[in-house]
């Protein structure tokens, strides 16, 4: 465990920054120097998180979650830090989804462990088990995740749009239109989003923003154009803009080709969690990480591969003012 | 209709019937996925479902607009289990022609890719085999990778290959 010295560090360096977060400022700031006005994006890696073999060390990971969480929120202790987080998204009280992505298939979702791990930390901060509400879809993509559906409210409960409905209502911005799921807009106060990091056939990389094309009734209409302006406009909508709070990006493994379904011989295992609040800054510096690795691999850049994630300066425009995307104003802390 | 005319119409129509058969409208020899059991060591370990082409994005997402504009017609899906523990995902794209088939399955070659003997032509990677038969794309892609994946997933598409 490194986090305390880590934050020491990042606050003697100034890394812990004051800034463009979300309207909560769950991050941890500090409001001076160079950093003033960026968006923080917390990277937290663990190299030995999969063996050899491929398989993922489980045991591992509530380590590297409280490791990315303490340097974002800049509270060491993992309690504090997620009564922070509940306490910003409305309280011990509400209803907290967490909005998994399980569309690739088994080998590359979500992993269940992961969300685990969250709802274990959100009832450690007073969350009752029925409160915590894991969603997608439907069941399958729940279960490619590796989750059991669950509908008691004395536990966590888990269940699908599927089960949900959708509102009638049509709403409409900008071109896009949409019907939310039922879970969003009427069970969660807040949306802890848990999306998993992969290149997308069409919009070039899927991982914070695009996983809410998982919350609507057809999300195949938002497709055109390489999903721009979809994704952005999908984002801006009040109450996904509203209700998703902080994203724990799931990096831990990744297709860089071939996506967004599983396609193994593409796998491979960043062994991360990327974590921040501004959904623009964090698909940005997730952009980067697609690219690095295409780039070893000897693959094209997706501009090149005609599939640049155009949505996420989409994003970023004065009409959508959902984030920053220049990487010049974008912290990006590793630990 | 008089005797005569009867028995141009039958022979006509015989005819017509082979020439079915036998050419563009040829038919698959039914339901592709092995049940379990016909392959060694293999079950079918879920329902299949079909989606037509409208309905792909249910299943694959933004990754149907690539099967779309391949010309598929449906997809049909059902997952497998090797000795009770190899997990694996057998999906049947059927296009509206060879062409469409032989487009999906040449973006997917690979360096790492080996050619394999299945179908009109197959693609073999530690995880995966995809091959395609006629107007058929097959994807097998297995969620682990042993010793003995390549082997059991070859033997996986050669059962499927036999029921198209």
């Amino acid at each position: 465990m490194s986090s305390r010295r880590d934050f020491l560090k990042e606050a003697a360096t100034g890394a812990v920054i004051l800034g463009a977060q979300g309207k909560l400022g769950i991050a941890a700031l500090a409001g001076k120097g160079a950093d003033k006005g960026k968006s923080k994006v917390v990277i937290a890696r663990d190299p030995a998180l999969h063996g050899a073999d491929g398989k993922l060390d489980e045991k591992r990971v509530g380590e590297l979650l409280d490791r990315a969480i303490a340097s974002y929120t800049g509270r060491t202790k993992p309690a504090d830090a997620w009564k922070h987080i509940v306490a910003k998204g409305g309280g011990q009280d509400k209803v907290i989804g967490l909005k998994t992505n399980g569309l690739g298939g088994k080998g590359i979702s979500t992993h269940a462990v992961l969300v685990f791990a969250i709802a274990e930390r959100l009832q450690q901060a007073g969350v009752k088990p029925g409160n915590i509400l894991v969603w997608d879809r439907n069941e399958r993509d729940l279960k490619a995740c590796g989750l059991a559906i669950n509908m008691d409210p004395s536990r966590m409960r888990c269940f699908g749009s599927d089960v949900s409905g959708f509102e009638d209502q049509v709403e409409t911005f900008g071109s896009s239109k949409a019907r939310f799921s039922k879970i969003l807009t009427r069970e969660c106060a807040m949306v802890i989003n848990v999306p998993i990091l992969k290149d997308h056939s069409m919009s070039g990389v899927t991982f914070a923003m695009k996983n809410m094309y998982g919350v609507v009734e057809r999300p195949m209409d938002l497709h055109a154009t390489g999903c721009n302006p979809g994704v952005a406009d999908l984002n801006a909508f009040p109450v996904i803009r509203e209700k998703i709070k902080i994203t724990i990006g799931d990096a831990m493994s990744s297709v860089y080709e071939g996506g967004p379904m599983f396609r193994p011989e593409y796998l491979w295992y960043p062994n991360s969690l990327i974590v921040g609040e501004d959904r623009v800054a964090i698909d940005q510096t997730a952009w980067g990480i697609l690219e690095k690795k295409r780039a070893e691999m000897g693959l094209k850049t997706l501009d090149a591969a005609g599939r640049p994630p155009r949505y996420i300066a989409t994003a970023a425009d004065s009409a959508h003012g959902l984030g920053i995307n220049d990487p010049g104003r974008i912290k990006v802390v590793e630990v | 209709m008089t005797r005569s005319r009867r028995w141009l119409f039958a022979v006509v129509s015989v005819v017509m019937f082979g020439l079915l058969v036998n050419t563009g409208c040829k038919k698959s020899k039914g339901d592709p996925f092995p049940a379990s059991g016909t392959v060694a060591g293999w079950e079918k370990s879920s329902d299949t479902r079909v989606f037509a082409a409208k309905d792909l994005w249910q299943y694959i997402d933004g990754d149907s607009e690539q099967y779309i504009q391949a010309g598929v017609v449906s997809t049909s899906t059902s997952d497998y289990k090797y000795q009770g523990k190899l997990e694996a995902v057998v999906d049947v794209y059927t296009m509206g022609a060879p062409d469409g088939a032989r487009t999906i399955l040449q973006k997917g070659q690979t360096k790492d890719s080996k050619s394999v003997k299945v179908g009109d032509e197959g693609l073999q990677f530690a995880q995966s085999v995809n091959f395609r038969k006629g107007r058929y794309l097959v994807r097998i892609v297995a969620y682990e990778s042993s010793a003995t994946t390549p082997e059991a997933l070859l033997a996986l598409a050669n059962g499927v290959e036999a029921n198209l």
